[in-house]
């Protein structure tokens, strides 16, 4: 059994680092003699089918927005106007919208989410690798009152208003749209714009072509004109197309603008970080040193201390970051600066069971017992109290993780990942090399 | 044996000439807090003129990550004092597994005010602001404290275990078995403090800025935690004993 465990171990570790390794690594090239030897070596991502689950992982790190740089917003819903009935399937339809939107601007892996805290209605959005913040600003942009309006048929065109010549407000809002998007003429291959209204607003929409053929249609956002084309021809079925001379870019700033104005219920922004991407990348790279240091001042003190005892808690100590980092890929965690953070204090705390199990050790070969049985012992009697002062420290992440967002939970997990790992690693792995190498 | 339990006045003084500039600052100067909790904005640049952070917490987050604060903080230290009470269950009688739970817990106060304490004195001279981060600085802290602080109880436990049987009520063979327990055990408890304060070094003097003040907090929070727990926790369960045997 005991020797299995050695093996067991031998194993885990080189599955580790083959988990570990960065993607691909710099070719492999020597010669021996007159043969050439050219690799290029990449590691494999995983894509395996078990029991019946499709269990797929490219194996890189995920990187949280502080690292990653990206956006974090917070949109609460005005839902006063609604009926408490329709509260939630408003919440559903401006998630979808907000997801829309996001998607117009081709971010990778965005995240929206709904929340419902306390009779707040909530949708959060992460938006990662958005590197310009002045952009990200742009994008959660003006959520407002997006509305139809008719010049007044009357003689009186009031110039002063500031809807100019639009005064007549049409029962054609924002509600109605479904989504704007941007497009190309299949014949002139100009850049278009095509609205597609909800049955109500398709209604409404037709009654307004009718009504105003020929005639300009006026579509402001607040008091902003975004346009005003003019109506060629009587729509029904709720699909129109405005044409003119737009650019593609020009088309894409529109349909942006009149989504965000074809909310369900009018939205504010409570909370919003961006972070720019070359901040992030510093401090992983600032961690990685404080990492290594850390973990090269922690194995010189225990070889100082304890000597070859030391040194194989150091061991033990690298296998642990090792199959800690491997966890972190295939779970895969999202790692904040907070988390890496994390990360590190729990290499100084999971050498923290190896020194209570040779404190114990050192304790019981001064009561008398032998070497053999001062290793069986240390480990016996330090395991109530290496358990107990740990799953204190567990209690805490737990309640980080509930109470907290981000960056708080990142350190939650990865310090919880931390100690559950360092207790295998104190328990298994030490003393799996302690027996291997006491047969002497 | 070294008697340290002679001297716990001392280090209650000690703990106390630590807390005080830092409650007399809180006092007088309150915390700086960050947007977080009083909401707000800010906007980074970096030498170059170009936003590199931009941050906005409208007032109703502000709210509740200060709720939060207050409720995780509690909540943390009456799981605490449920999980010592439940851990040391067998203690043998008439010690409490309670007295246990609430020492461990004053302790874990002490380290709370230390810390809270110098930064709001660092927020007074140098600006440091409190954020989340600290808050979870905080309850790692309190998760820590109590980490080294069950080290020493646990010894105590089996001290108690071990001398009671053979006739016990002489009024100071608990004041004894503390602190056999305490010289037992200061080794392991500095050692394994040491090598946390070591990583937490290394991240102060290598680490990125963004939580160059979260891991100062980490620091001296460990550090108070390991000096409560030995110097504390301990004397305040002897405290307690010597009391109740007047």
């Amino acid at each position: 059994m005991k020797r299995y465990l050695f093996w067991f171990v031998v194993l885990l570790t080189i599955l580790a680092v083959i988990v570990d390794l960065p993607k691909s690594l710099p070719p492999v090239k020597f010669n021996i003699g007159n043969i050439k030897f050219d690799w290029k070596i990449t590691r494999p991502s995983l894509d395996q089918n078990i029991f019946g689950t499709n269990f797929t992982r490219d194996l890189e790190i995920k990187q949280g927005l502080d690292l990653a740089g990206g956006a974090y917003l917070v949109f609460q819903a005005d839902m006063d106007k609604l009926n408490p009935s329709d509260k939630d399937s408003a919440l559903e339809s401006l998630k979808g919208i907000i997801e829309r939107r996001v998607n117009l601007y081709g971010i990778s892996e965005p995240v929206v989410q709904t929340s419902k805290v306390a009779g707040d209605y909530r949708v959060i959005v992460e938006l990662a690798g958005v590197t310009n913040v002045g952009q990200a600003i742009e994008l959660v942009g003006k959520t407002a009152d997006l509305s139809f309006r008719e010049a007044s048929s009357g003689a009186n065109v009031a110039t002063s208003s500031a809807f100019g010549p639009f005064t007549v407000l049409t029962d054609l809002t924002g509600k109605d749209l479904k989504i704007a998007k941007p497009a190309f003429n299949t014949q002139t291959g100009q850049p278009i714009v095509e609205l597609t209204f909800n049955s109500d607003g398709a209604k409404k929409f037709e009654d307004m072509t009718r009504r105003d053929l020929n005639k300009q249609l006026a579509i402001f956002l607040d008091d902003q004109l975004l346009m005003a084309p003019t109506i060629q021809s009587v729509i029904s079925g709720g699909q129109a197309i405005i044409t003119g001379s737009f650019t593609a870019d020009q088309t894409k700033q529109f349909a942006i603008l009149l989504n965000s104005g074809a909310l369900p219920a009018p939205v504010h922004v409570i909370e919003q970080r961006i972070i720019g991407a070359t901040l992030g990348q510093e401090s992983i790279n600032k961690s990685l040193v404080a990492g290594a240091v850390g973990l090269a001042i922690v194995a010189l003190f225990m070889i100082g201390s304890y000597g070859l005892l030391g040194f194989f808690a150091d061991v033990a100590l690298v296998i642990y970051s090792l199959l800690v980092l491997a966890i972190f890929k295939l779970v895969p965690v999202t790692l904040t600066l907070a988390g890496i953070a994390g990360f590190i204090l729990s290499i100084g705390m999971a050498v923290d069971a190896n020194i209570l199990i040779f404190e114990r050790m050192k304790e019981e070969i001064r009561w008398g017992r032998n070497k053999m049985a001062a290793i069986e012992l240390g480990f016996t009697r330090a395991l109530p109290s290496i358990r107990d002062s740990n799953i204190s420290s567990l209690i805490t992440c737990v309640i980080l993780y509930w109470f907290g967002t981000g960056p708080i939970r990142g350190f939650a997990v990865t310090l919880a990942i931390g100690i559950l790992l360092s207790l295998f690693t104190a328990v298994t792995v030490t003393r799996t090399f302690l027996r291997t190498f006491s047969k002497n | 044996m070294f008697d340290l339990m002679r001297y716990k006045y001392l280090f209650f003084f000690i703990s106390l000439l630590v807390i005080l500039p830092g409650l007399f600052s809180l006092a007088r100067y309150g915390l700086k807090l960050s947007i977080d909790f009083t909401g707000g904005t800010v906007i980074e640049k970096n030498a170059g003129g170009e936003v590199i952070r931009s941050e906005l917490v409208g007032p109703v987050i502000g709210r509740e990550t200060t709720q939060n604060a207050f409720y995780s903080v509690g909540l943390a230290s009456l799981a605490i004092i449920l999980y010592i009470a439940y851990a040391f269950r067998e203690i043998p009688k008439p010690y409490s597994p309670w007295k246990f739970g609430v020492a461990a817990v004053i302790a874990l106060f002490h380290d709370v005010l230390v810390v809270v304490g110098i930064f709001s004195l660092l927020g007074h001279f140098y600006n440091v602001q409190i954020d989340s981060l600290f808050v979870t600085a905080i309850l790692t802290v309190i998760g820590f404290s109590v980490h080294d602080t069950i080290v020493v109880f646990d010894r105590i436990r089996e001290n108690l275990r071990k001398t009671l049987p053979a006739g016990r009520q002489a009024p100071d063979i608990f004041t004894q078995v503390v602190n056999e327990s305490l010289v037992q055990t200061l080794g392991r408890s500095l050692t394994t403090s040491l090598t946390v304060l070591f990583t937490l070094l290394a991240l102060i003097l290598f680490g990125g800025q963004s939580i160059h003040w979260f891991v100062v907090a980490l620091f001296v929070g460990v550090f108070s935690g390991t000096y409560s727990s030995i110097f504390n926790a301990a004397p305040l369960l002897v405290l307690w004993e010597e009391k109740r045997m007047k």
